[in-house]
């Protein structure tokens, strides 16, 4: 098969945040960029990112970076690495005033001031009085530094494959990487982008749960092209979930509808939440009250005919305070149930939101992995950036407005890094002929014909049984039959067949080949998941309910083709300040 | 252009439906498996027209927090809030 190649020096896989703002970085200095993104850019899941971006500008309280720092080492439970964290929380302010220069429309204080609002999980004076340090533009950040992004790298000309579909990683001999098989999804053919470097900016993979706040383009096509190219992913057990989505359905429920009054209720019409924190009931942390809802569900007390959910009450509030104060939940209680919340319960369930782990990297975006006796040897080439990464800043829990912050900086960390690489290294080296082979076979085995199983079935399954034994309710038991699961489910793809077999546009060959990044990604997780013996950030264990610093305060990494689990250490030593040693997490 | 020539295969539609959104998701993939076929020419234009807005756009509009200008918009949000 002769593919057609085409030739950049750079190339950027994902138009969210974090691609984008790599790839103005680069196509300003000259390079020339490409950046594939499988839908049109601007409809990356960035734009649901509707918080806003921390930066310690004081604008409304006094602040500095330090704090930040603390806050994040703090939320990540001690597994962040400190030089990172440092690093993100240094170059904040920098990165939003860039951004305000490049047109994102922050709201305004009186002052003129950018204005910031308080979000959960930030202090002052490390552990203090709330801060108020989230920049937003309206309840549309994400989407209007999508926007800006992409406006500004049409300017600086920066070229965009647009609903093309990467499929695998191309490498030379020495595994210096060096591009990627790509399918245009318009006319179902292969083509080979060569780049003398290759960022891999996918985002996240919620797409794994069946229940999940995430788009659907949410598959973890990086994570997967990763472990397939033989690079461990890390911490993949550190999952966060919101206590309610709409059940089966997974769209959000803001936590200010319990903040208001609203509480939940098991089949019996019980306000189980007594049981479970006796004073601050509806009101404890996001991961006490998700456990308290997959316990209810497990033990037999869920509602509706599958049992599989319990109800959020509102209808006790009165329509004015529902109207005035969450006209948000109304909308989309009245859109998707065709329920008013003001007089009907709402149907809720735990929803799969941010993954913290990812393809390994370090603080300059740079892939990273063990080799040899250094745990963190760089791939030459290859980079990550954003929630397909695990710098890791993040840690074993993600604090709300962390995740836009961490785009912009290590899209831009890597952008700089890259640049370095392009002077050293100006030409292209020839790829290993057998790789390509390799991935145009797993692209062209989708052309089988003849009977088997539907990607819907399979992808149905798996996404069942993420949420089933590699949910919020985590024990040894449970997750020892959910990898058995998991396996049987991987076993089955080979079977699958396509029944549609035509080129252009063909979105079911598409989700076939998402499938198989899922399924990666799944047995990656749920292994992970299982070997931790500890509860710690998002990872919580029934039958290890502590934080275990002297065994478990590092890193997993994954590898796919030993299916075996190593790890590393954190790095607790930052940049420039005393290290936050570990202490316990309370709030 | 022709009207006709100009609406493009629903496979391709399938795809323009892809959004950054999951709200969105499910809301067009229900509209596409719903109601598509049967709609008038007029109305699968109108459904082109509408995929093109922003995303942000798109929620606001057929959560009900913010009504369209344009008629065709008004009616195709209508459409697509009934199939769901």
């Amino acid at each position: 098969m002769n593919i057609p190649v085409r030739r950049f020096d750079t190339l950027i896989l994902g138009a969210g945040g974090g691609g984008l703002r790599a790839a103005l970085q680069l196509a300003r200095a000259d390079a020339h960029v490409a950046v594939v993104s499988k839908v049109f850019p601007t409809r990356s899941h960035t734009v649901a990112a509707q918080g806003g971006v921390n930066a310690a500008l004081a604008n409304v309280t006094p602040d500095n970076w330090h704090w930040h720092m603390y806050d994040t080492v703090k939320g990540s439970d001690y597994l962040g690495d400190q030089d990172a964290i440092e690093y993100m929380c240094r170059a904040a302010a920098h990165l939003v005033y860039e951004l305000e220069h490049a047109g994102v429309p922050f709201s305004r204080l009186e002052s003129g001031r950018i204005y910031q609002r308080p979000f959960g999980g930030q202090s002052r004076e490390f552990g203090g009085a709330q801060a108020t340090r989230t920049c937003a533009a309206a309840d549309r950040t994400g989407h209007a530094i999508l926007h800006t992004l992409y406006q500004q790298n049409i300017r600086a000309r920066t070229h965009f494959f647009d609903e093309y579909f990467a499929i695998d990683l191309i490498h030379d001999d020495e595994g210096a990487v060096l591009g990627v098989l790509t399918m245009d999804i318009a006319t179902g053919e292969p083509l080979v982008i060569e780049a003398k470097t290759t960022l891999i900016a996918t985002g996240g993979c919620g797409q794994l749960y069946r229940t999940t706040t995430n788009a659907h383009i949410n598959t973890g096509d990086g994570m997967a092209m990763a472990l397939r190219a033989g690079i461990p992913l890390q911490d993949m057990e550190f999952f966060q979930f919101h206590p309610t989505g709409i059940a089966g359905k997974g769209m959000l429920i803001t936590e200010g509808a319990r903040g208001e009054g609203g509480y939940l209720v098991n089949k019996d019409g019980e306000r189980f939440m007594e049981r479970y924190a006796p004073n601050v009931k509806d009101l404890a942390s996001r991961d006490v009250v998700s456990r308290a809802i997959s316990i209810e569900v497990r033990e037999g007390r869920g509602c509706g005919p599958n049992a599989d959910h319990v109800m959020l009450k509102l209808d006790h509030l009165g329509s004015d305070i529902v109207a005035k104060r969450l006209p948000g939940i109304r909308d989309t209680c009245k859109t998707f149930m065709h329920l008013d919340p003001v007089d009907t319960p709402i149907p809720v369930f735990p929803t799969a939101h941010y993954a913290m782990g990812g393809i390994p990297t370090d603080r300059f975006g740079r892939v990273v992995m063990p080799s040899g006796d250094s745990p963190e040897e760089v791939i030459p080439g290859l980079y990550a950036a954003g929630e397909c990464a695990c710098v890791s800043v993040h840690g074993a829990n993600r604090l709300g407005g962390n995740s836009l912050l961490d785009i912009l900086v290590f899209g831009r960390a890597a952008a700089n890094d890259i640049l370095g690489f392009l002077k050293n290294n100006r030409y292209h080296r020839p790829p290993n002929q057998a790789c390509i082979d390799k991935a145009y076979e797993r692209f062209a085995r989708w052309e089988k014909r003849g009977d088997g199983e539907s990607v819907q079935a399979v992808r149905a399954d798996l996404k069942k049984a993420m949420e089933d034994h590699c949910g919020v309710f985590r024990t040894e038991k449970i997750m020892q039959e959910g990898i058995d699961v998991i396996k049987a489910i991987r076993a089955r793809i080979p079977d699958v067949r396509l029944q549609d077999q035509s080129k252009v546009f063909n979105t079911a060959r598409v989700e076939a080949l998402e499938l198989e990044n899922l399924a990666d990604i799944a047995i990656a997780t749920m292994r992970s998941a299982e070997a931790r013996q500890e509860s710690r950030g998002a990872h919580s264990r029934i039958d290890y309910p502590d934080r275990d610093d002297a065994h478990w305060m590092k890193h997993s990494l994954y590898t796919l083709q030993d299916d075996s689990l190593d790890y590393k250490p954190v790095r607790t030593k930052p940049m420039s300040v005393e290290t936050f040693p570990p202490k316990k997490r309370v709030y | 252009m022709s009207g006709i020539a100009r609406q493009p295969g629903l496979e391709r539609l399938r795809w323009q439906c892809r959004r950054g959104l999951l709200e969105l998701d499910l809301l067009f993939e229900a509209f596409l498996d719903k109601s598509y076929s049967s709609l008038s020419d007029a109305d699968k234009e109108a459904f082109n027209q509408l995929l093109e807005q922003q995303d942000q756009t798109l929620q606001e509009w057929l959560l009900g927090k913010t009504t369209p200008e344009d008629e065709a918009m008004v009616r195709m949000v209508r459409l697509i809030r009934d199939a769901v």
